[in-house]
């Protein structure tokens, strides 16, 4: 795993201890580490070193208040900027025109255009009430027409059939034809992947545009492009007049910096992330987010929807009800807790998304999936009074649940005892004291933790 | 700084319209030449090794990729290497960079031998959009090349046509494609290594859905269809091709961990070296988790992926006479 911003700064933070003030003097390693972290995550360099001069602009002469140490001050000045870059609030497509407003997609190879426009007029059809019409352009690379079938078919969006015998530019006039006959409010044209070096092929998108002067020129670039995003960015660019980018792929683990990087060359804003290979998986972009996941300092937004997603709501309510009261959490709950944090992709997922200083904190745990598998063994060979009244399990029913679980009397033991710390932690936590008490004792909470 | 913004991105330094006849080597030198003539430029000034060259390198090296890792790596190695040879010349550094990239990149020209398994099954893996299935339409030709007989299996049963796509690279090469109408990817890759085994084929290229290693489920359904191969014919599969987006940045590394830990990885496909990127993600490949490079892509056509071969790669992406 890269280091991230927040661990790389904390060295260099105790030499800037104790200064009332961000000066050009102290803040020189910490902005190294700056521009460090942020090649890390792929963000260009041209644009690295350009932002960091602006940071370096934002910093000087900033006050250190408050609790904070000169470090945490500059990392609130590089989150800040780099939000601020990033487009502070996310832009809307714009559809103010005479209808079918036009959507062209545009990017290289493999950045996932038709996966993308199937996304896209699927949002605009639910959440926009358009209707939609969908075209593929790409006569080149094979079944990328059907792809784009395909997808509509699933989706329930109008297509408009075309062939790799006809020309692009033909196929995009007949649909755009189409579209204005049969009413359609907007009218999304996937093109084929190109190279921004390819000039045949930049020159076919030209004409494409000129042709049937889009509202919205989308750019659609793979979050996890190293350094030449800012190159292919510059051509696209230069080539289409664009008016937004779309990121895609942001569900795996990249950092994204290609964001920054596209956003600072093409000044134009992003304006939806994909999230997800499902075809609801496309959001609007959140500036501030992508901020933190840039810097590595958790996307813990992300976390808390994650958990929305994943958790059964009224298990949720139940829950959050025991904890209030801190009574009755039992081995059941202590389960659930379990099977949930599978269902969100496994505790080194969650640990991912936490702020650098927590997930620390709980890799100090040493979390071991199997050994989580073995907690929920061990649950599972509990009959359901046992599971409700712990209290209960003595050692002839230890001795049968080891046996049962195919473990040692030790590690039914082990559980026990993490669950009544589990048990304490949520006493504590319906307490007054929240996050920091429950913080200290994470090391507690995580089945598996071996102290 | 901003330098190589204002004369790079329009493609100038590329001629398409020559890039045709230029056989191989000259079209991966083309697709590789931006970092080339910006090391080229940098090596020729004539001037004498000092802290602003070391850095300029770094920067270079930082923009195609390589990573923080590897370049630290490069770079103390070419200082080493000026200091044991005393070595004063910038031009002479070029030769230094070269000899260390070469030294790192060499191990992982491996090519990959086809043994006499009937069928030698390959298994094509990655994230979504790298290219596997472009990626086995050339293969098949290459193998084809060969004098074998190629078998595909239509394994993405999850993107909208990919079998499509698949059973259009059949077409093309002439080659048997095995897809289901739906269904699992272990079903439809197991059926084809029994059609091969019928046909006595010799190679049988799978393709699989892409998948995003954060994806914890669909990692576990690959481990399943590489079980599941295992049981159609004990010992395959022969090969495993991870193929990366030599655009991608350095997650490719975490890619690279992240399917060897799930599949134990055999070999590495690099594709989409035509463009600008320069696929130096491989030196940080070969710096922290070094696997062989098999194939790299250099073109649309379909005789444009190739064997990995160091030397070339080196001499490419430096600009130097091979």
């Amino acid at each position: 795993m890269l280091d991230n911003l927040t661990q790389r700064l904390t060295g260099v933070i105790k030499t800037l201890r104790g200064q009332a003030r961000l000066s050009e003097d102290n803040i020189q390693d910490a902005l190294r580490e700056v521009r460090l972290a942020l090649l890390e995550a792929d963000v260009a360099l041209p644009v690295v070193k350009e932002f960091a001069a602006q940071v370096k602009q934002a910093a000087l002469g900033q006050e250190v208040i408050g609790n904070l140490n000169p470090g945490q001050a500059l990392i609130g000045v590089v989150h800040r900027e780099l939000t601020r870059l990033m487009g502070e609030h996310n832009d809307a497509l714009n559809l103010a025109t005479v209808p079918p407003a036009v959507i062209l997609m545009a990017g290289l190879q493999g950045a996932g255009k038709t996966t993308t426009s199937g996304k896209l007029a699927k949002l605009l059809h639910e959440q926009n009430k358009k209707k939609v019409l969908l075209v593929s352009c790409d006569v080149y690379r094979p079944a990328a027409i059907e792809q784009l079938r395909t997808l509509a078919e699933q989706l329930k969006i109008d297509f408009f059939a075309s062939d790799i015998s006809q020309k692009p530019l033909d196929i995009a006039l007949a649909a755009h034809d189409f579209a204005r006959k049969h009413h359609h409010d907007i009218l999304i044209v996937d093109t084929a992947g190109r190279l921004a070096v390819d000039e045949a092929m930049m020159a076919e998108i030209k004409s494409l545009h000129a042709a049937l002067k889009p509202i919205e020129t989308l750019f659609v670039v793979d979050a996890m492009t190293g350094q030449d995003a800012a190159n292919t960015a510059k051509a696209f660019g230069d080539a289409l007049p664009l008016t937004g980018t779309i990121l895609t792929k942001l569900d795996g683990d990249a950092r994204g910096g290609a964001a920054l990087s596209v956003r600072y060359i093409t000044g134009k804003p992003i304006k939806f992330v994909g999230v997800s290979e499902k075809m609801n998986g496309l959001e609007a972009f959140h500036p501030e987010r992508m901020a933190s996941r840039v810097l590595g300092m958790g996307d813990v937004l992300s976390l808390i929807e994650d958990a929305q997603r994943s958790i059964d709501t009224a298990e949720a309510e139940k829950f959050a009800k025991k904890v209030q009261s801190g009574k009755g959490f039992d081995l059941n709950d202590f389960k659930m807790q379990i099977v949930q944090m599978r269902k969100m992709g496994g505790v080194s997922a969650m640990m991912d998304k936490l702020p650098a200083q927590l997930s620390q904190a709980a890799a100090g745990a040493k979390i071991d999936e199997r050994a989580i598998n073995r907690t929920e063994g061990i649950i599972n060979s509990m009959t359901p009074l046992e599971r409700a009244k712990p209290e209960i399990l003595k050692a002839t029913r230890k001795r049968r649940i080891a046996a049962g679980a195919g473990v040692q009397v030790m590690h039914v033991n082990q559980l026990l005892n993490q669950f009544e710390q589990t048990q304490k932690m949520m006493k504590m936590l319906s307490g007054s004291g929240g996050m920091a008490k429950m913080m200290r004792g994470m090391k507690g909470i995580m089945p598996g933790g071996k102290r | 700084m901003l330098g190589f913004l204002k004369k790079s991105p329009a493609g100038n330094t590329i001629e398409p319209e020559t890039s045709r006849d230029l056989g191989w080597l000259g079209r991966l030198k083309n697709s590789l030449s931006r970092t080339g003539s910006q090391l080229g430029s940098l090596f020729s000034l004539g001037g004498k090794i000092d802290e602003d060259l070391y850095e300029e390198l770094e920067t270079i090296l930082i923009t195609s990729d390589v990573g923080m890792d590897a370049s630290r790596f490069l770079l103390s190695d070419v200082r080493r290497q000026v200091k044991e040879a005393h070595l004063t010349e910038a031009a002479q550094l070029k030769d230094a960079l070269a000899h260390s990239l070469l030294k790192l990149l060499k191990p992982l020209a491996v090519p990959l031998a086809i043994n006499n398994q009937q069928p030698f099954v390959i298994m094509m893996v990655g994230v979504n959009g790298a290219g596997k299935t472009t990626s086995i339409g050339k293969l098949a030709k290459y193998f084809q090349g060969q004098g074998k007989s190629v078998l595909l299996a239509a394994g993405d049963t999850f993107r909208a046509a990919a079998r499509e796509q698949l059973m259009e690279w059949g077409a093309r090469n002439n080659v048997t494609v095995i897809a289901q109408q739906s269904g699992d990817a272990a079903a439809v890759i197991f059926d084809a290594i029994q059609a091969a085994q019928a046909r006595k084929i010799d190679v049988v290229l799978a393709d699989t859905a892409g998948r995003l290693t954060t994806q914890a489920h669909l990692m576990e359904e690959i481990k399943k269809v590489k079980r599941v191969i295992d049981k159609a014919l004990p010992g395959a599969p022969h090969e495993i091709l991870l193929v990366l987006d030599a655009n991608t940045g350095q997650n490719a590394l975490s890619q690279t961990k992240a399917f060897d830990d799930a599949l134990k990885v055999t070999g590495l496909v690099l594709t989409k070296l035509d463009g600008t990127a320069k696929g130096g993600v491989i030196a940080a490949i070969a710096k922290s988790h070094p696997l062989p490079v098999r194939f790299i892509g250099v073109g649309e056509g379909l005789d444009d992926l190739r064997p990995f071969v160091a030397e070339d790669f080196v001499a490419a992406l430096l600009g130097l006479d091979a």
